[in-house]
């Protein structure tokens, strides 16, 4: 009788802690390798004008078609294209882990490993404040995040200015971007909103997915150093006039791509546009 | 001891404490619509934001040019033997816009609840109409381009998961690019805010081919929700453009 009571008592127990556990670990689960899938948007740095698909703003579009490729001859622009939120667009699988707090064992950052010349993203968890706006600006940026449910929200600040494209569309150091993670079975598809109020004229808006792969992928990666490559430091900037520039009907010729297209005019992200191509 | 006992439970569900009541609750009053359970809300007006792969999605992209998609021999052949005069035959004309292809097209979707355990999504670019059952009763024999779609709520992660099938064989990308009617489509849909107050719908799409895909092919895409309909400008199906 004793005995049959405790293990009815254990039962509702356990019952009710399996009942409850799945409400209180809301988080997903993020960690491991995520192969890069290759499926989109594969055509965005082929072309030196293609700025297809970006809402650029006068200055932005102005600076991008000022940009010669020459430029990552300078030692002090040679790691400009690679920005933090270049692992949204570039051909690379992310690598997260964790890193816990060692008594409570709770997460203080997520990191999203470095891959050839990107440099690693720590995602901070535990509720450390941004930096002043006077503090250092780096290429990976400051990251806070935290979790919304099931998804986990970050958000970047502190970034250098760099390229939102390799091809030469800018980023200032202005720019912020909130990142979403949402995870579904073995995908998980990453939506990064790139806020940039000198360059942008809205936001720019990317997702991208990746696979949960059973080859581990490495955390690191071979960082940009620079080199000297011809070009000392104080000599003039390869650029070309924004309105000579050789490259800006490329996309036209190979593609038919209306220019305005090619230029990242915002309305050309829009259903819109397509009609007013077919007129 | 049956006292003890009841401490026990008391206290287990005191740490618990928010978080199991209302399951608890929950799962003595499940919702008795899809519509009463829907963890989001996906009604409504929602324009495309072509930010990536603009050149396929935009503009035709010449025949051959299938980078990104994951053909096998068999898929490559047949996205190399396309042959647009073909497409422009008004049996052909809305291979583009089939459900494995449909979120990619640039255009508007209309999302509303047709009865309580159905939602409706349609499109202005290709005017279709894709049926979301939540409890599927019976499967149609005829193919169609947007075949038959099983819907569930994904309640931990907030999203809806789409399983869609029977489909009749179209196209991944405008220029030939195909699928078969073999093809599974998976799809997500979730939810995000945007700055300004705005809402986006981010659509993943799993595509599964045996016939012509040498693995899964997956995308994402975008959609800013719209105040209203104003925009929504219906345009019949054209391989044309």
């Amino acid at each position: 009788m004793l005995r049959a009571l405790v293990t009815t008592c254990l039962a509702v127990v356990l019952a009710l802690l399996f009942a409850a556990s799945d409400s209180l670990r809301a988080e997903a689960e993020l960690t491991g390798s995520w192969a890069a899938l290759g499926s989109e948007d594969l055509a965005g740095d082929t072309l030196p004008v293609d700025y297809t698909g970006l809402p650029l703003n006068d200055e932005g579009r102005t600076r991008a078609l000022s940009y010669s490729e020459s430029q990552l001859g300078m030692i002090e622009r040679q790691c400009q294209g690679w920005p933090a939120f270049y692992f949204v667009q570039g051909p690379f699988g992310l690598k997260i882990w964790s890193d816990a707090e060692p008594v409570k064992g709770t997460v203080t950052s997520y990191t999203i490993g470095a891959w050839e010349d990107r440099a690693p993203m720590v995602i901070w968890m535990d509720g450390r404040p941004h930096p002043s706006k006077f503090a250092e600006h780096t290429r990976a940026g400051f990251t806070t995040g935290k979790w919304e449910g099931n998804t986990l929200v970050a958000y970047t600040t502190h970034m250098q200015a760099g390229f939102i494209r390799k091809t030469g569309p800018p980023s200032s150091d202005e720019a912020t971007m909130t990142t979403r993670f949402y995870r579904h079975d073995d995908v998980l598809t990453v939506l990064a909103v790139i806020e940039d109020p000198i360059y942008l004229a809205e936001p720019q808006i990317l997702t991208r997915s990746f696979q949960l792969s059973a080859t581990e992928l490495s955390p690191t990666g071979p960082p940009c150093l620079t080199t000297f490559e011809g070009r000392v430091p104080g000599e003039s900037t390869p650029h070309y006039d924004p309105d000579k520039n050789p490259f800006v009907d490329e996309m036209t010729k190979k593609y038919g791509v209306p220019r305005e297209a090619a230029l990242g005019y915002p309305e050309t992200l829009y259903p819109e546009y397509r009609v007013k191509m077919r007129r | 001891m049956t006292r003890r006992c009841a401490s026990i439970i008391i206290v287990v569900v005191l740490v618990t404490g928010g978080a199991l009541a209302p399951r608890l609750i929950r799962a003595q009053t499940p919702p008795a619509t899809a519509r009463a359970a829907a963890p989001i809300d996906l009604t409504g007006y929602w324009v495309a934001f072509v930010t990536e792969d603009w050149r396929f999605r935009m503009i035709l992209p010449p025949r051959g040019d299938y980078r990104g998609v994951p053909l096998n021999a068999r898929g490559r052949q047949a996205a190399d033997a396309w042959d647009p005069m073909a497409d422009a035959m008004p049996a052909n004309q809305c291979r583009p816009y089939g459900a494995a292809a449909i979120m990619r097209v640039p255009g508007r979707l209309r999302i509303t609840w047709q009865d309580d355990n159905t939602l409706r999504i349609e499109t202005d670019a290709g005017t279709q109409t894709r049926i979301l059952r939540f409890n599927p009763t019976t499967t149609v024999a005829t193919r169609t381009w947007q075949g038959d779609s099983t819907a569930r709520w994904d309640q931990p992660n907030r999203a809806l998961a789409v399983t869609t099938r029977n489909l009749l064989p179209g196209y991944l990308r405008r220029n030939g690019v195909p699928y078969s009617e073999n093809a599974k489509v998976t799809e997500y849909f979730d939810l995000a805010p945007t700055p300004g107050n705005g809402e986006l719908l981010i659509v993943t799409t799993v595509v599964d081919d045996p016939t012509y895909l040498a693995r899964r092919f997956i995308v994402s895409s975008h959609f800013k929700k719209e105040r209203d309909g104003s925009k929504w400008s219906p345009i019949p199906c054209s391989a044309r453009w």
